[in-house]
């Protein structure tokens, strides 16, 4: 029972894991005290964990023996299906925190649903992925909160990181024919349907921070079908060279 | 007039540096056996500090439970205290309990 939407579909959702999990561990030894520091790298080796075991799924799936690796390493930004949210640089720690957020309350529903899919390898990886996406919006809301409540600084580059990345957020809901013909057969979910508790749960916290949500319409996509912003590839380029200047390189 | 007993909170909590409060972190490992103090973590909240203690101390399953106390909430005894607080009762035999017969019934328990 395959489908030719399966392969894309699992390289959405891993990419999305993929290129955050990297952006966060640009943290590593910057992070605004040792023990935030920590805390992002680990959120940031949870997700690149995920994403490697989506991967090697998809490269499983695809059959023309490409591994995690060969995936990660060996595929130009075109290639790539993440939403553009998660390529944007990490900027400032407001930035990283807001969209960690945004990404991890999405992350939650997505995985909820994820670990009923007909395709058992999925529902385990997402039973897995679950659990750390739930911590992950625990400990991200928390922030968002403390920022946006905090000193008058903290408030307002939280809200400038709501501000930026809201144009953003459409692009993680937007459901084409990959994603319902994956709901349909019942190995995937359709991404238009988790926008409704997503907005009410988002909401919440923003409510309780003091932030405000942008009310423009306007919605900025295009990386699932593989149009990314320019700074992906910026961000690939580094994330790569190891592995291409040293192909099948063992350490 | 009698100078007045220093008590010595174990980490300086004042704000000498720019970090934010202490907190000390106890952790019960499996099994119901009891909290034990593992370290302690920079915070702002408590359940930031839970957070902290979570992603410092216990992200490799090392603990059921965890508890974060204000380390400012935590009052020891000083370098100083060592003579008066614990080497009396060394010489004080009686206060060692082998001086009790166990009955029979408790030791075969």
């Amino acid at each position: 029972m395959s489908t030719p939407a399966l392969v894309p579909y699992l390289l959405r959702l891993g990419d999305d894991r993929l290129v955050l999990g990297h952006r966060l561990s640009e943290w590593c030894g910057h992070g605004p005290i040792l023990e935030e520091d920590i805390a992002i790298t680990n959120i940031a080796l949870d997700l690149i964990g995920e994403a490697a075991l989506l991967l090697k799924l998809a490269g499983e799936e695809e059959g023309q023996g490409r591994d995690e690796d060969a995936l990660a390493y060996f595929r130009d930004a075109v290639d790539y299906r993440n939403a553009l949210m998660v390529e944007l640089p990490k900027g400032d720690f407001g930035f990283t925190i807001v969209r960690q957020f945004l990404f991890s309350a999405y992350s939650v529903l997505q995985m909820e649903a994820l670990q009923r899919s007909k395709l058992e390898a999925l529902g385990g990886i997402a039973a897995k992925a679950l659990k750390e996406s739930r911590y992950h919006l625990r400990h991200s809301a928390q922030w968002v909160i403390t920022l946006g409540d905090g000193t008058e600084e903290s408030h307002d580059r939280a809200q400038r990181a709501v501000d930026e990345l809201w144009r953003y957020t459409g692009e993680l809901f937007a459901a084409d024919e990959v994603d319902r013909e994956m709901a349909a057969i019942g190995m995937g979910v359709d991404p238009s349907t988790l926008a409704e508790p997503w907005q009410a749960q988002v909401g919440e916290v923003v409510l309780r921070a003091g932030l405000t949500v942008p009310t423009h319409e306007y919605m900025q996509q295009g990386g699932r079908v593989g149009r990314h912003t320019e700074h992906l590839g910026h961000m690939l380029a580094e994330m790569q060279i190891v592995a291409r200047s040293h192909p099948g390189a063992k350490w | 007039m009698a100078e007045i007993p220093r008590t010595n909170s174990q980490h300086s909590t004042s704000s000498d540096d720019s970090q934010w409060p202490l907190w000390e972190v106890f952790l019960q490992p499996p099994k119901g056996q009891p909290h034990e103090h593992a370290g302690s973590v920079h915070a702002a909240t408590a359940e930031q500090a839970l957070q902290n203690a979570r992603d410092v101390y216990a992200r490799r399953g090392e603990a059921v439970s965890i508890w974060v106390v204000p380390s400012r909430a935590i009052t020891a005894s000083t370098p100083e205290d060592m003579g008066p607080f614990f080497d009396p009762g060394n010489d004080k035999a009686y206060r060692h309990p082998q001086f009790y017969k166990v009955p029979h019934g408790v030791r075969v328990f």
